[in-house]
C-alpha cells in the first residue's frame, strides 16, 4: 500500500519534471538526482545553523571523513553495500567524541584532530591494500547522479526524524549553544542534548556521503548557515534564509553541473560559496543583520 | 561564623555544608560552608582563582562536588529548587543570530523559535523585559547589546524560571557606572518584592559589594564572613588580595 503510494509519487515526479522544456529534464538520473537534492538540501541547511552555532564545523568534517573507515570496515566484513557500516561507525565516533570530551576535558579541537588522523589513516590503509584505492574515489567526490529511489526514501524517512527532533529540541539547543551552564540552570542536560544532536548529525552525514562526497560534505552543512549569518539577527530569519540558500544553490548547482560536465556536489558548493561572498560583503556594508522577516 | 544569623535561618534558607570541588586533581574548593537566607543579597568576593565561579557551578549541579547542599524553601525542604542563573557576559557567542525575544522564548516556550516568536509570547516577553528596564531591547540581536543591557536581559531570563535562588556570576563586570547602579537597583527591588535569595559573585569590592546584606571572602575556603564593612576591614581581606597568585607560591 505504502509502496504503491510512493511509486505513484515517484512516477508523478518524473512526469512533472520531464514535461519541463529543458534538456537535462529528459534524463531519469537527473530527475532522480533533483529529487534527492531537494530532500537533503533544506535539512542540511537547518542542521547547519546549529553546526555553526555550536562550532561543530570541524566535527562535521571529521564525520564525513570517518566514512572512509566505515567503508573499510564494510570491506573487511565482506559487505556488498557499506552504507550501514558507515552510519554505524560515524555514530560510534560521535558518541566517543562526546564521552572523551566529558571525561577528559581536553579541547574539542585536539580530540577531533586525533580522531580525524586515526580514522582517515585506518580507512586509507585498509582500502589501499593491493593498490586498489581508485575503486573508492566515488566516495571522495560523491555522485548525485548515482542516487537510487530507495536511497532517497531512506533519506526522506530520516528527514522526518530530524525535523521532529528539531521541533522538540530546537529551543533547548539554542540555549545550549549560547551557554551550556545557563542551559543547565533551566533543567537541560547539555551533554545528553549535544550527544543526541551529534549522533543524528553522524547519521545524516553518512547517509548523504554517497551523494555529496567526503571532501565537501561539511561545506554543504556549514556554508548556507555561514552565509545566512552575515545578514540575519533572529533564529527564525537565520533558519529560513539558510534553507533558502541551500535550496537555491542545490538546484542551480545541479543543473549547472549538467551543462558544465562537472561533479555535482562540488558545483553546488561552489554556488553556495559565491552566495556566501555576496552576503559577507552585504553584511559588512550593512554592519548589523538587517533581515529578520515579518514575524521572525 | 555568626551564630545569630544561623538561628534566624529557619524560614527559608539554603545551606551549603563541607562543599569541595576537585577538578583535574586540583582542589578548587575545600570544605566550604555557607548559608544564604531569602530576601538577602550575599556577596562572594575573593582573588582570581579563588573558586568563586566554580562554587556557583557546583550549586547549579553543572560540575561534580562532594558535600551537601540543603535547600529550605518557604519553610520546606526542597530537593529540586528553581535556580536562576546569570552567567558572565564573556561566555556568549556574540556573533550568534539570536534576538532578545529568541533567547527568552527559547527558554520559556515550547514553540520552536526557528519558526518565529508568536505575537502573544512576544507581548509577554515585552512585559517581563519591562520589569528590568529592557522592554525596548526585544528585537535586538543579543550580540549588539551593551554589557549592562545584556546583563539585564539575562537577569530577566533568570527570573522567568520563578527562581527560589538567584546566582549572579560577576553580573556587572565591565559595565559602566550607570549600568551598575541600574542593575543593583533592580536586584534590590526584586529582593524587596519576591521571596528570593541572591548569591552574587563579584570582584568589585567598593562599588558593588557594599550593597550586599552580607559578604563572604572566599579563597578555596571561606576566609571571612560578616557585613560588608566588617569583611572589607578585616586583615584576612588585606592578606587575600596582597598575594597576586592566590593559593600558589608568590612570584619572586
Amino acid at each position: 500500500m505504502i509502496l504503491r503510494l510512493l511509486n505513484l509519487i515517484l512516477t508523478a515526479w518524473h512526469q512533472a519534471i520531464a514535461s519541463l522544456p529543458f534538456a537535462w529534464a529528459e534524463y531519469e538520473f537527473m530527475r532522480t538526482a533533483l529529487l534527492g537534492i531537494i530532500v537533503v538540501a533544506p535539512l542540511f541547511a537547518l542542521v547547519g545553523t546549529m553546526v555553526i552555532n555550536n562550532r561543530m564545523a570541524f566535527f562535521s568534517d571529521v564525520l564525513g571523513h570517518s566514512a572512509l573507515t566505515g567503508v573499510a570496515i564494510g570491506v573487511l566484513a565482506g559487505l556488498a553495500e557499506p552504507l550501514w557500516a558507515m552510519v554505524g561507525f560515524a555514530a560510534l565516533l560521535a558518541l566517543s567524541f562526546n564521552l572523551i570530551k566529558l571525561w577528559t576535558g581536553t579541547s574539542s579541537d585536539t580530540i577531533l584532530g586525533v580522531l580525524f588522523a586515526a580514522t582517515v589513516s585506518f580507512g586509507i590503509v585498509i582500502l589501499s591494500r593491493n593498490g586498489g584505492f581508485n575503486r573508492y574515489t566515488p566516495y571522495l567526490i560523491g555522485d548525485v547522479l548515482a542516487v537510487t529511489p530507495l536511497h532517497i526514501l531512506i533519506l526522506a524517512a530520516f528527514s522526518l526524524v530530524m525535523v521532529g527532533f528539531w521541533i522538540v529540541f530546537g529551543n533547548p539547543l539554542v540555549l545550549v549553544s549560547l551557554n551550556p551552564i545557563l542551559a543547565k540552570s533551566r533543567g537541560i542536560s547539555p551533554f545528553l542534548l549535544e550527544t543526541a544532536f551529534a549522533l543524528l548529525l553522524a547519521v545524516l552525514v553518512t547517509l548523504s556521503i554517497r551523494m555529496v562526497g567526503i571532501l565537501i560534505i561539511s561545506a554543504l552543512l556549514v556554508l548556507p548557515a555561514a552565509a545566512a549569518r552575515n545578514v540575519t539577527r533572529t533564529v527564525c530569519s537565520y533558519s529560513i534564509l539558510s534553507v533558502g540558500i541551500s535550496f537555491f544553490s542545490a538546484i542551480t548547482g545541479l543543473i549547472f553541473s549538467y551543462y558544465s560536465g562537472t561533479a555535482s556536489g562540488a558545483t553546488i558548493v561552489l554556488v553556495t560559496s559565491g552566495i556566501y561572498v555576496c552576503l559577507a560583503v552585504t553584511g559588512f556594508i550593512a554592519k548589523n543583520g538587517f533581515w529578520h522577516g515579518s514575524n521572525c | 561564623m555568626d551564630i545569630s544569623v544561623l538561628n534566624a535561618c529557619d524560614h527559608c534558607c539554603t545551606r551549603i555544608e563541607q562543599l569541595s570541588v576537585r577538578l583535574q586533581n586540583q582542589l578548587i574548593l575545600d570544605k566550604v560552608n555557607l548559608h544564604v537566607n531569602c530576601r538577602e543579597l550575599l556577596a562572594i568576593v575573593g582573588p582570581n582563582g579563588a573558586g568563586k565561579s566554580t562554587l556557583l557551578k557546583a550549586i547549579l549541579g553543572a560540575i561534580p562536588y562532594t558535600g551537601r547542599i540543603i535547600w529550605q524553601i518557604r519553610g520546606k525542604k526542597e530537593d529540586r529548587p528553581r535556580i536562576g542563573y546569570v552567567p558572565q557576559t564573556l561566555d556568549f557567542d556574540r556573533e550568534a543570530p539570536v534576538s532578545v525575544a529568541d533567547l527568552l522564548a527559547s527558554a520559556t516556550s515550547h514553540r520552536p523559535v526557528w519558526l518565529g516568536v508568536a505575537k502573544r509570547e512576544r507581548q509577554q516577553i515585552a512585559k517581563s523585559l519591562d520589569a528590568v528596564s529592557a522592554g525596548h531591547l526585544i528585537g535586538k540581536r543579543i550580540g549588539d547589546l551593551s554589557g549592562g543591557e545584556l546583563q539585564r536581559v539575562l537577569l530577566c531570563l533568570a527570573l522567568t524560571a520563578n527562581p527560589d535562588i538567584l546566582l549572579l556570576d560577576e553580573p556587572v563586570a565591565g559595565i559602566d557606572t550607570a549600568g551598575v547602579d541600574l542593575f543593583l537597583t533592580i536586584v534590590k527591588e526584586l529582593l524587596a518584592s519576591l521571596d528570593i535569595a541572591v548569591l552574587m559573585v563579584t570582584h568589585d569590592l567598593l562599588g558593588v559589594a557594599p550593597h550586599a546584606n552580607r559578604m563572604l571572602l572566599l579563597n578555596r575556603r571561606v576566609i571571612a564572613e560578616g557585613t560588608p564593612a566588617e569583611v572589607l576591614a578585616s586583615h584576612q581581606m588585606a592578606d587575600a588580595f596582597s598575594q597576586p597568585h592566590a593559593g600558589k607560591t608568590p612570584l619572586p
